[in-house]
């Protein structure tokens, strides 16, 4: 039987649990004569349903759950002792182990667990695989079938008790749920503290998720940190992985960081460059000057920009804004050079700073209005005028959540991937040229991961080294500015 | 004395003048001058959307037609059936070799002989060979076609579909063109005939991935972003709706909670590529599932989406007013009744409107994508979310590498397809939040 189908049927029996037990307690409760009786009871009949589903189902899952891990682990366990007693170099072993897992597989696949249909010698049963359109390692050996074949059925013997022993659980749950059905029973309590832990282990999502990330990424950069010495990788200025085959010499290549820093730096600067002006100047210009009218029309407008996916800008920038500055650049020169290589720093810069432009505008209208009104009023009547007090008075006061607005905005630019994977080029190179191609972070990650990979190579390991530095760049940038905004919006509360 | 006098008054007002306007010209200037420049950071702004938008829109219209070409084809026993063993091996069905009928019927119409193999050479560089599952599907459906002539619509290859458009540029030597002087001679006399329609341009919605532009189409990712969406409507919804509800209803304030808020607050700035990099270590390697499988990406966008929903989640809740909760509790509802049979309903709207918003960018994020081999060359329907496919961020991205003209065209159309998509998402969410959201 399919788990899927053993998790509907605890389900089913959960519903019917429901339906049941809603009835008895639906009965007791009409059985009471309100008016002289001492006990009235203490749940709707509804709770007591619920009560049921969640002792018959939740149980029973669980248990499923836990039994699936455990079974795994022991035959994982046996089959290593096994290959152990074969081949005692941990290291081949535990590639055994693999072929095993395989062949286990295969043999379930092709329904040849039973001994009478087991194939005498690994070839034969490597060769029937292939006719199926599987693929064996050609290392496995002769012992290991019956391995396989003994593992196979065990785990169908396993996974059959467990499953036997999740449905029981499942009655026993209803049933205990259902005999303990009175008048008194507290069930809407039990009910709702179940649930306050579900509310719970939602909102922990949040933290494993962190979790995840910091662990998943750090458990492979120190393994790339085993092959690659961080010196090299921090502070070299070469970045050259070198897709060589495994095994041949001198494959090592050069992972230098610096080169694709400075390029995700001074492309972040090109579009702060750019963002910052603009946005800030169009969020006055929203809350300070125009009309209503005007600002019911334009802040959506801007909002859209907001709206529409890095992959667009990315495109825009290919097609359109590329061409158009290599082919201006080539105009000014009289027609012979482009000194703006269609890929470049500048149309990077450029084109983020336009996805940019409704984030520090957003971020700056609720630093700006925070402002106390009292502040604006004062300066207005001491005859300022609507500049002078926006210059002196409003931006001063405001400067903390704008230097906060600012980076979180400079960590949007610096983790933002399909904008440059597309128009800032992939060669890593140091340059202070803004109209030539340079590399970033996230783009080396898109690289070296993208295509078929052997997974323990320092080429991929490699990715996840830079998104761990990527990570812990915009985390710092991102803590220290909410740290910024959350004090600055408490000065005026 | 007068003279002296007179200067000395003149002085005076002149002082005085000076003294009062206080620099009122340059002042009044500067106030111009910075209401121009916010004028014109609003113009730069509005500006960039409009030139983006037409860029997309002038570049792309034009992949929602495909040029077809409807010509009588002769299903020559000869060609697909030589032994006339159909009966016995269906298989010669499958294998005839179909294009050479669609060329054959090509030739024919423009008169050109069967046996000038230089001019067939060039008349097969008509019709796409996608033109072979056509006739393919014909002649399988019903066998008694062969032997018969009937007009059957071909899709037209890629070369002839951008002459056709007029995006061939014709002061280019022949000899660097795609199409020859020859073919365009061609392509006018069947239009003459009335053999070159363009109809809308359907395969670009329904199709898998192919090399050749004419039959290369979003129809599978499309379908693999659905299924994500679905996955992170599933999960991301009541996850987030369990979260902001702990958070906002029941959480006191202690380490416990504040550690979740911090977590939350800086997963929604964590860049989309890290969670790649998470869905890559963790669901692929560390819990085997398959590369390039909607069910792995659904589970990406759903963590990358996840503080998006809490946070407006929480938001809708605070705006119930707290009275409502007052007169739930003071009529002796629990605390949880209070909030699910009272605070949630009325915050549905907002919270509604927060999903969607949240599906939107889930439904343009790419990168994370591309790190769990969602870039794949998958020809064919998903029937599970298990299968390899495509997403429609991805498929774009895909189609701005091919070198072709017709890819370019097709990748703005795709882009298209996808602003149409997210626009209906939060038009969506506008009239949600216009038709059901209270004010109190």
């Amino acid at each position: 039987m399919s788990v899927g189908w053993v998790v509907a049927i605890i389900l089913g029996i959960g519903a019917v649990a429901y339906f049941f037990a809603a009835q008895r307690a639906r009965a007791q409760a009409d059985g009471v004569n309100r008016a002289s009786a001492t006990e009235i009871p203490h749940s709707l009949p509804a709770y007591h349903g619920w009560l049921a589903f969640i002792l018959a189902t939740i149980p029973a899952l669980l248990f499923l759950l836990v039994w699936s891990i455990a079974s795994g682990v022991l035959l994982e366990s046996r089959v290593t002792a096994e290959v152990a007693t074969h081949i005692p170099d941990p290291a081949s072993a535990s590639l055994s182990s693999g072929i095993v897992h395989n062949v286990t597989e295969v043999l379930i696949r092709l329904d040849l667990v039973s001994p009478d249909k087991l194939p005498a010698t690994y070839a034969e049963l490597r060769e029937r695989a292939s006719a199926a359109g599987m693929v064996l390692a050609d290392s496995g050996e002769d012992y290991m079938l019956p391995l396989a074949a003994r593992t196979a059925s065990d785990g169908d013997l396993y996974r059959l008790i467990g499953q036997g022993l999740a449905l029981i659980f499942a009655l026993a749950g209803a049933s205990f749920a259902h005999s303990r059905i009175k008048l008194r029973l507290r069930a809407r309590n039990q009910v709702e503290r179940v649930v306050l832990w579900g509310l719970i282990g939602a909102s922990s999502i949040a933290i494993l998720t962190t979790v995840g990330i910091v662990l998943s990424m750090l458990g492979e950069t120190i393994h790339f940190f085993s092959e690659v010495n961080p010196i090299n990788f921090f502070f070299g200025t070469v970045w050259d992985p070198r897709f060589a085959a495994a095994g041949s010499g001198g494959s090592e290549g050069q992972f230098g960081l610096i080169p694709l820093l400075a390029g995700t730096l001074y492309i972040a600067l090109v579009s702060m460059l750019f963002a910052v002006p603009v946005g800030l100047m169009a969020a006055i210009y929203m809350g300070e000057y125009a009309s209503r009218r005007v600002r019911s029309v334009v802040k959506p407008l801007l909002e859209l920009l907001a709206g529409i996916p890095t992959i667009v800008y990315g495109i825009f920038a290919v097609v359109t804004l590329g061409p158009f500055f290599r082919d201006l650049s080539m105009a000014l020169t009289g027609g012979n050079f482009a000194f703006i290589q269609s890929q470049s720093v500048f149309t990077a810069g450029i084109v983020m700073g336009v996805m940019l432009i409704p984030v520090v505008s957003s971020l700056s209208d609720d630093v700006i209005t925070a402002v106390p009104g009292a502040m604006r009023d004062g300066s207005l009547a001491l005859g300022a005028t609507r500049s002078e007090t926006i210059r002196r008075v409003i931006l001063p006061a405001a400067l903390p959540g704008i230097v906060g607005a600012l980076l979180l905005t400079a960590s949007r630019a610096i983790g933002e991937t399909m904008i440059v994977v597309l128009a800032a080029g992939v060669a890593a190179r140091l340059t202070i040229n803004p109209f030539e191609a340079m590399t970033t972070i996230t783009v080396k990650i898109v690289n070296q991961l993208t295509g078929d990979l052997e997974f323990n190579s320092p080429q991929t390991l490699v990715a996840f080294a830079l998104g761990l530095t990527l990570f812990v760049l915009t985390l710092g940038m991102n803590i220290y500015a909410l740290y910024i905004v959350r004090k600055y919006r408490e000065q005026y509360e | 004395m007068t003279d002296a006098a007179m200067t000395s008054t003149a002085m005076q007002s002149q002082a005085t003048a000076s003294r009062r306007d206080f620099g009122l010209k340059k002042r009044h200037r500067d106030e111009a001058l910075f209401r121009f420049y916010g004028i014109a950071a609003i113009t730069i702004g509005v500006a960039f959307l409009a030139i983006l938008l037409f860029s997309i829109v002038s570049k792309g219209y034009t992949a929602f037609v495909q040029t077809s070409i409807t010509v009588p084809v002769e299903f020559s026993a000869e060609l697909i059936d030589k032994d006339n063993e159909r009966a016995t091996n269906p298989r010669v069905l499958v294998s005839a070799n179909y294009p050479v009928l669609a060329r054959n019927a090509v030739a024919k119409a423009l008169g050109v002989d069967l046996a000038d193999r230089a001019a067939m050479r060039e008349i097969q560089a008509f019709v796409s060979d996608g033109s072979r599952s056509i006739l393919r599907e014909i002649v399988t459906a019903d066998p008694n076609v062969i032997g018969t002539t009937r007009p059957v619509t071909l899709l037209a290859a890629a070369d002839l579909d951008s002459a056709n458009k007029g995006q061939i540029d014709l002061r280019v030597a022949e000899q660097n063109r795609k199409v020859s002087d020859q073919q365009l001679r061609w392509l006018e006399q069947l239009k003459q005939q009335g053999a070159i329609s363009t109809p809308f341009n359907w395969g670009l919605l329904s199709f898998g991935a192919s090399s050749r532009p004419e039959t290369a189409g979003l129809g599978v990712a499309l379908i693999g972003s659905a299924y994500m969406m679905l996955i992170v409507l599933v999960l991301a919804l009541p996850i987030g709706v369990a979260a902001s509800i702990y958070l906002e209803e029941f959480a006191k304030k202690n380490p416990f909670t504040d550690f979740i808020e911090v977590n939350i607050n800086n997963l929604a700035a964590v860049p989309s590529i890290v969670f790649g990099l998470l869905g890559l270590a963790v669901f692929i390697n560390f819990f085997g599932m398959p590369r390039s499988a909607p069910l792995v990406g659904g589970l990406v966008l759903t963590l990358m989406t996840l503080p998006t929903i809490i946070i407006a989640t929480r938001a809708a809740l605070r705006s119930v007013p707290p009275s409502i909760r007052s007169a739930a509790l003071g009529i002796g509802a629990s605390r949880t009744q209070m909030v699910f049979d009272h605070v949630l309903p009325l915050a549905t709207p907002g919270i509604l409107t927060g999903t969607i918003i949240g599906l939107a960018r889930a439904l343009g994020e790419t990168a994370p994508l591309l790190l769990i081999g969602m870039v794949a060359f998958v020809a064919n329907y998903p029937s599970t979310p298990l299968e390899p496919a495509t997403a429609l961020p991805v498929q774009i991205f895909m189609w701005t590498n091919e070198a072709e003209r017709a890819f370019v065209e097709r990748t703005s159309g795709a882009v298209m397809v996808l602003l149409v998509f997210l626009a209906l998402m939060n038009i969506l969410a506008i009239v949600l939040r216009r038709r059901f959201e209270r004010r109190w």
